[in-house]
């Protein structure tokens, strides 16, 4: 009588087809397969015998990921070769929805966030929707993808908080300006990156009534809803997420303000 | 005549009979509250251990097609973060507090920081896993499934505490009749039959490695419901105390067969994972039409009946 809510997402293996450095820390790896998939979804790639980590779709066809040297798993997958096997399953989670109303979009990345919302970006971009970008990071070398935002956004400013690329300071700045601005408002607004400056722009763009999308970061086990360290007040991000309405998490006491460790013990951001 | 599907724990009113299993979200208090509010009769929190624990390496969950293989490895912020996290419960579900320790002091530990910190939390009662199948140290792994050290273990715990005291047993071993009458006679105020069973392995045949990193896991879901059943069958006639019977329960029919085999509850936990955060409503809902088609009024009038 119990219908199946979840079907069973099997882990596969296919093989790199590419791999390409973004910058002295993150390489962007091509499988040799596609998968029907959102942007804003992500994937849970093993490494036998290592873990199991989740990574953000920067692509569906052919599947691609971009992966920081963070940690044992990263530092595993940064080891890879094309003709190499990488396992994974997927696509998890619930991505970025666009309403076909929506003529303009505004992508707001702080950091490796672009990542999923490049993905977005060149299917907006294919659907004849005007793409805007704001991208900011702490230094130049941490901005990334800036040439493939390039080739499916209208605009897209850059913001470094030393001022070694594009304008000095952080994203809001340009945010800000951007939503009020007669020829740019965005009819919606997509976003990723750290948490405190997702609650900014969520908060920016309540105070504009203009919607918003975020997506949240949290310590992923099993990415099956089950296990329970992803919390977010209550709702799992792996599977009620990882993107979220802002107006929805602006309601959230914990958004942009912490998170659980591998223990579940709370932490501050 | 109304059907009535609500039901008591310890006198304290429940909705319905289900009860959220240990293990299955239950790491945050808003968590526990979405449960109940999604239809659960009574929660049971992530179990807590004396020191913080990451738990094993992910993959920590893997579908096996009839069922899911875990080994999430005891993972909790340890007891004085746990007793914060889980404070003020102020919803009328019934919460469970569920414990593990390496030994009988470190349950007696636990049982006297919950006992000191009761009326913050709020809670209606202590639950000791005692079957883990997975976690070195503790549980099944630890021989604490062994009937005379589950009764040892019991007879601990309930020295330091007034709260009534649940025992979850292991289905993956035999003497769970006499670990459960043991149970009983050190001062268990209610069995839970029971945990994961296991450990079982699942292997990646493309990569030719188990997939998840602790290697085995203990199984839950609708694989283990017969060995469930016969478990809660075989100790309803040797014990007074109520069960709550765990394992393989993914519907409305699978909850009404474990009362039947005769539990005065159901856990359920992985149905969570096959049918959405609002399994425990649809559960329910399976139950009542079930029942109202027989003209049932209460719903503990079938606790048992498989035996008559």
């Amino acid at each position: 009588m119990s219908e199946t809510f979840s079907p069973n997402i099997p882990i596969q293996t296919v093989r790199v087809a590419k791999v390409s450095a973004e910058n002295e820390k993150v390489k962007t790896i091509e499988l040799n397969t596609r998968l029907v998939a959102q942007p804003g979804q992500f994937i849970m790639v093993w490494v036998p015998g290592v873990g199991e980590r989740p990574m953000s779709i920067a692509n569906n066809d052919p599947l691609t990921i971009s992966v920081a040297n963070v940690g044992k798993v990263s530092s595993e997958l940064h080891k890879l070769k094309p003709g190499g096997l990488i396992s994974f399953r997927g696509p998890l989670g619930n991505g970025f929805r666009i309403q076909d109303k929506w003529k303009r979009i505004l992508v707001v990345g702080g950091g490796y966030g672009i990542v999923p919302l490049f993905f977005l970006s060149r299917l907006a971009c294919s659907n004849n929707v005007e793409v805007l970008g704001v991208i900011g990071a702490k230094t130049a070398k941490d901005i990334i993808y800036e040439e493939k935002l390039f080739a499916v956004n209208n605009e897209t400013f850059v913001t470094t908080d030393d001022g070694s690329k594009g304008k000095k300071g952080t994203v809001m700045e340009e945010v800000c300006w951007i939503l009020t601005d007669k020829k740019l408002k965005p009819d919606a607004v997509f976003t990723c990156g750290p948490e405190r400056m997702m609650l900014a722009v969520a908060r920016e763009c309540l105070k504009h009534e203009i919607p918003c999308q975020v997506s949240l970061e949290r310590h992923m086990k099993c990415g099956l809803g089950v296990c329970g360290s992803c919390d977010l007040d209550g709702k799992t991000v792996c599977r009620d997420g990882p993107v979220f309405d802002g107006l929805e998490v602006l309601g959230f006491e914990s958004f942009g303000k912490s998170k659980r460790d591998a223990s579940g013990k709370r932490i501050e951001f | 005549m109304a059907l009535d599907i609500s039901t008591s724990l310890f006198g304290k009113r429940m909705k319905n009979p289900l009860v959220l299993a240990s293990g299955i979200l239950g790491v945050t208090k808003a968590e526990l509250e979405a449960v109940a509010l999604n239809g659960a009769g009574a929660v049971t929190a992530k179990s807590l251990s004396i020191e913080p624990r990451k738990g094993h390496e992910s993959p920590i969950i893997i579908e096996t097609g009839c069922g899911m293989l875990n080994a999430v490895g005891y993972s909790n912020p340890g007891i004085e973060d746990g007793l914060k996290e889980f404070s003020g419960w102020d919803r009328s579900e019934p919460l469970i507090i569920s414990i593990t320790g390496k030994d009988e002091k470190e349950f007696a530990l636990l049982a006297t920081r919950i006992e000191e910190a009761k009326a913050d939390l709020n809670c209606t009662a202590i639950e000791l896993a005692l079957s883990c199948p997975h976690t070195p140290g503790y549980g099944l792994m630890a021989g604490q499934a062994d009937p005379k050290m589950t009764g040892r273990i019991t007879e601990a715990v309930c020295k330091k505490t007034s709260l009534p005291v649940i025992v979850k047993l292991s289905p993956s071993v035999p003497g769970e009749v006499e670990a459960a009458k043991l149970a009983e006679k050190e001062g268990a105020a209610a069995i839970n039959m029971g945990n994961s069973l296991g450990p079982g392995m699942k292997i990646d045949i493309n990569r030719a490695k188990p997939i998840l990193s602790f290697k085995m896991g203990g199984m839950s879901g609708p694989a283990i419901k017969p060995i469930a059943i016969r478990c809660v069958y075989d100790i309803y006639g040797a014990v007074k105390i109520p069960i709550i019977g765990t394992g393989g329960v993914n519907d409305g029919h699978d909850a009404i067969e474990m009362m039947m085999a005769g539990a005065s509850y159901a856990g359920v936990g992985t149905a969570i994972y096959f049918r959405g955060p609002d399994a425990f409503k649809k559960i329910e809902s399976e139950m009542r039409v079930w029942l109202k088609e027989r003209e049932y009024t209460s719903v503990n009038k079938i606790i048992g009946v498989a035996h008559e």
